[in-house]
């Protein structure tokens, strides 16, 4: 038995065949393996869309929740079991943009989670619909006349506010991705992995087209260095530059303070208080 | 019996909470069944508010809006609340708004006598207790403890100012022969505490673990108490973005094994609305507290109302089993709270829990909590007795044993989508989805097997009937006991537990009518599908006001 193996999951894949997915698939796999995870202390976490069907397809637990959710229904696991290793997978749809607000606040509390985010620049699942980072003027289902909305840029956002980890990958190069994807997974904090996703039966480009247009992070890039990462991510090339764009400095992480006085079991372990608590709650509403 | 309402009115900001606070403290530790309760503008400086203290000897909890003492702190104060004073009644004010008020010039006597501008509140404060006979050492231990960080001289100058207000008000009195109330000490001693409190230490009693919520009036005392005390006791707490956060987090939480509820108000309800579905379908024990205010939209954010029953009922789409509890008070409410995790853990369901400002505003006064009754029971599965483990596995009653992610070698999957024994999608409709489907309505019939008939009251003998929930218990049962004196034999069925509606057996032949803190009869329309039942009558507000016995038995008569 190889040692990605025992990841697998007997669930059928629902994917297109050859779907640049199925790259994403083996470089968690792998991550994975080379940390010497098992699946249960593995929790993958997702939304809705092509890409949150992930979970399903490795051997882990997981929680395949609404469009747009996984971030808040992640950080509840998290707070209530930080032993697991939680990692979102979502797409952009579901990540960037119904559930936007919540990739925003989770960069406030810095969760120690890794956002694995497939971005394929369309809605997927619902056939090909603009999504937060279709460029602009690219004919949509309900953009006929072209997008006229300009795309978002989380990695840049993720930088601004502190990210413990910013990364971008290439569905087509499972083996750097994996790289990237080990990197996060054992940063402490909130770890942003953005992937180009290239969707074969959906968007007008082949791989190939992105495939020439990917470039590496500049060999002297400083991945400690704030002003550079933005700067890069902001330039014309930025959109297709993949490897480590940022570290963040370290600093506490959700639920910290709470763990420091309770330590880091589960909260399922904890009985409930004894009556004589609860009296003593109570017994603040006694006059005297 | 001895029953007296005290109504203390003024704008925001201008101290109608404090001078309510010290006097019900007062009265409570002399041994008194206080029950008070306060409805204000939502605004932080100006409008004008009111505080209701009712005494008693035994507990009523109910409240009247009628006053027998009325103190104003200012004119507005006066014209807004004067219509409410009983005939005969004692008005306490600075000034002689009309013949007869009691005049104690609380700011003159705090700036020229005391020396303390700000000690004005504490002079009214002296004041009432002066018109209600009230032992000045008794409210003096209360303000020591209330000013106990301020330092030794505050604590003398508000002394000082309370004596001089008692001195002039009970001479003042004495001259009017007006004030017949005297309060000596007893040797009871009640709880007195308000629904923001009892939930959330009912959360703690039932082994809750964790709760997110975004502020909202009336339900953010919820989370409030539990942030300050959680943390210590081993609650995690977070402040979501919004209600969608918050409830989809507190469903994370309990996948991971934690017990886990999040609280709100009607319009961040409806924000949680399409995660009580998902906890339905991920069979995740979710406990949510809906503290209702009236609507529709923002409405009216620190008034009263009974306006989401069908709300909560029906909330989520698609069909999933849940259950909706809705206590009366705050023993009850601690009470349903515990009730609440336990179903949710059982069942593996979102429960509600409805509230209302109302409930969790007003203090009661609370013999015994009876916590013996209200035991936390969790339902876990044995992790070493399973071999092949089925997160979703087809059972007799529905139920699947639940393990949580980490615990064991088996692995735990949840899936919003339809989905298989395993967890994984399915859309196999000839056998998959028609079983899972049926698994549902198992569960569900498992609950309302489970679910508690409602409480009868004077019920034997009656002619008639009112049927309440939730928080108008102690205003119907009061007005029953008041129609019984009118010579009307009348009886109440109040339900607690809403949703699914047990098996119940009505008595038959008796005129129905429900009575409810909401203009459309919600209550009744359940029951109307539930028991097909119809009701002779309504009694219904909806004015953002608590109902009260006297509008009941008002409403009542009108009719008949
Ligand atoms: C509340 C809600 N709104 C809309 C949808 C429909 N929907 C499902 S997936 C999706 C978009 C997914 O896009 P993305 O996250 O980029 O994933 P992809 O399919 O492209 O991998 C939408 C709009 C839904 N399931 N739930
Ligand atoms: S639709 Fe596109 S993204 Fe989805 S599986 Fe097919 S190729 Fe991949």
């Amino acid at each position: 038995m190889s040692r990605t193996d025992r990841f697998h999951s007997d669930a059928e894949v629902q994917w297109c065949p050859g779907c640049p997915n199925f790259g994403i698939l083996t470089a968690l796999k792998k991550a994975l393996s080379e940390l010497n995870q098992s699946p249960r202390d593995l929790c993958l976490v997702s939304g809705i869309g092509q890409a949150a069907k992930l979970p399903h397809y490795l051997a882990c637990n997981f929680f395949n929740g609404l469009h747009g959710r996984a971030i808040p229904t992640a950080l509840g696991i998290q707070a209530a079991n930080p032993q697991l290793t939680t990692i979102v997978t979502t797409g952009e749809g579901d990540c960037y943009g119904e559930g936007g607000n919540h990739l925003l606040h989770a960069l406030r509390r810095n969760p120690d989670l890794t956002v694995l985010v497939h971005n394929n620049e369309i809605y997927a699942l619902t056939k090909g619909q603009a999504s937060p980072t279709t460029p602009v003027g690219e004919v949509r289902g309900l953009h006929p006349q072209g997008l006229d909305l300009t795309p978002l840029n989380f990695p840049a956002i993720a930088v601004l506010h502190d990210a413990a980890l910013v990364a971008r990958g290439f569905a087509a190069d499972p083996e750097q991705l994996k790289t990237l994807l080990v990197e996060a997974i054992t940063t402490p904090g909130l770890a942003l992995v953005e992937v180009i996703q290239p969707c074969i039966s959906w968007n007008p480009h082949p791989i190939a087209w992105y495939r020439e247009r990917i470039r590496p992070v500049p060999a002297d890039h400083d991945p400690a260095d704030k002003v550079a990462a933005l700067r890069l991510l902001d330039s014309p090339e930025g959109r297709y530059t993949v490897g480590l764009l940022y570290r963040g400095r370290p600093r506490p992480t959700y639920g910290d303070r709470f763990r420091s006085a309770h330590g880091r079991h589960p909260l399922a372990e904890l009985a409930p208080p004894p009556t004589a608590v609860v009296d003593q709650l109570l017994d603040a509403f006694k006059r005297s | 019996m001895m029953d007296c309402n005290i109504v203390i009115a003024g704008a925001a900001g201008e101290g109608v909470q404090t001078v309510g606070e010290v006097l019900a403290d007062t009265l409570s530790a002399l041994g008194y069944a206080v029950f008070s309760w306060q409805e204000y503008e939502s605004r932080v400086r100006g409008g004008q508010n009111s505080v209701a203290i009712r005494v008693s000897e035994a507990p009523v909890n109910a409240p009247v809006l009628e006053a027998d003492v009325l103190l104003p702190l200012n004119s507005g104060a006066y014209q807004k609340y004067v219509s409410r004073l009983n005939p005969g009644g004692v008005l306490l004010a600075a000034e002689g708004y009309r013949d007869p008020t009691l005049v104690v010039p609380f700011r003159e006597i705090a700036t020229e006598e005391v020396g303390l501008a700000i000690a004005a509140n504490t002079v009214a404060i002296g004041a009432l207790a002066g018109v209600l006979g009230i032992d000045p050492e008794a409210l003096e231990r209360v303000l020591d403890r209330h000013f106990q960080n301020k330092g030794p001289e505050l604590i003398e100058a508000n002394r000082r100012a309370a004596r001089l207000g008692h001195e002039r008000a009970a001479s003042a009195c004495r001259l009017a022969d007006a004030c017949p109330w005297s309060f000596p000490a007893r040797d009871q001693r009640y709880y007195l505490t308000a629904g923001t409190e009892a939930i959330p230490i009912g959360a703690v009693r039932a082994g809750c673990r964790f709760i997110a919520a975004y502020p909202m009036s009336p339900a953010t005392g919820v989370i409030k108490y539990l942030a300050k005390h959680g943390e210590q006791l081993g609650i995690f707490v977070d402040q979501a973005e919004d209600e969608i956060a918050a409830c989809n987090m507190a469903i994370g939480a309990s996948f991971a094994g934690s017990r886990a509820m999040t609280c709100t108000s009607g319009g961040g309800f409806a924000l949680m609305v399409e995660a009580i579905s998902l906890a339905g379908m991920t069979e995740t024990p979710l406990v949510v507290l809906l503290a209702q205010r009236p609507g529709p939209a923002t409405g009216l954010p620190t008034r009263t109302a009974q306006g989401d029953l069908l709300f909560a009922v029906h909330a989520g789409h698609g069909e999933f089993p849940k259950a909706v509890l809705a206590p009366s008070g705050p023993k009850e409410a601690l009470h349903a709270m515990v009730r609440a995790f336990n179903l949710a853990d059982r069942f593996q369901v979102p429960v509600i829990v409805l509230s209302d400002q109302f409930l969790s505003d007003a203090r009661f006064s609370v013999t015994d909590f009876e916590l013996d009754k209200a035991v936390p029971e969790s339902f876990p599965a044995d992790p070493a007795a399973v071999s092949r483990y089925q997160r979703y596995a087809l059972t007799p009653d529905g139920i699947s044993p639940r393990l949580y992610p980490g615990q064991s070698e088996h692995l735990v999957a949840a899936d919003s989508d339809e989905h298989d024994p395993d967890g994984h999608i399915t859309e196999d409709l000839a056998v998959m989805v028609p079983a899972m489907v049926a698994k549902r309505r198992r569960k569900g019939e498992a609950l309302q097997r489970a679910m508690r008939a409602p409480e009868a009251y004077r019920s034997e003998d009656a002619d008639e009937l009112f049927l309440s929930w939730g928080s108008t218990r102690g205003a119907v049962r009061e007005a029953v006991d008041g129609l019984r004196a009118e010579g009307r034999r009348l009886g109440m069925i109040h339900f607690s537990e809403l949703w699914p509606l047990p098996e119940f057996d009505w008595p038959t032949g008796k005129r129905l009518w429900n009575v409810e803190n909401n203009a459309g009869g919600q209550l009744s329309s359940l029951l109307a599908r539930r028991y097909r039942l119809s009701v002779h009558g309504s009694i219904l507000a909806g004015d953002g006001l608590p109902l009260t016995a006297r509008t009941i038995r008002r409403i009542y008569n009108e009719q008949n």
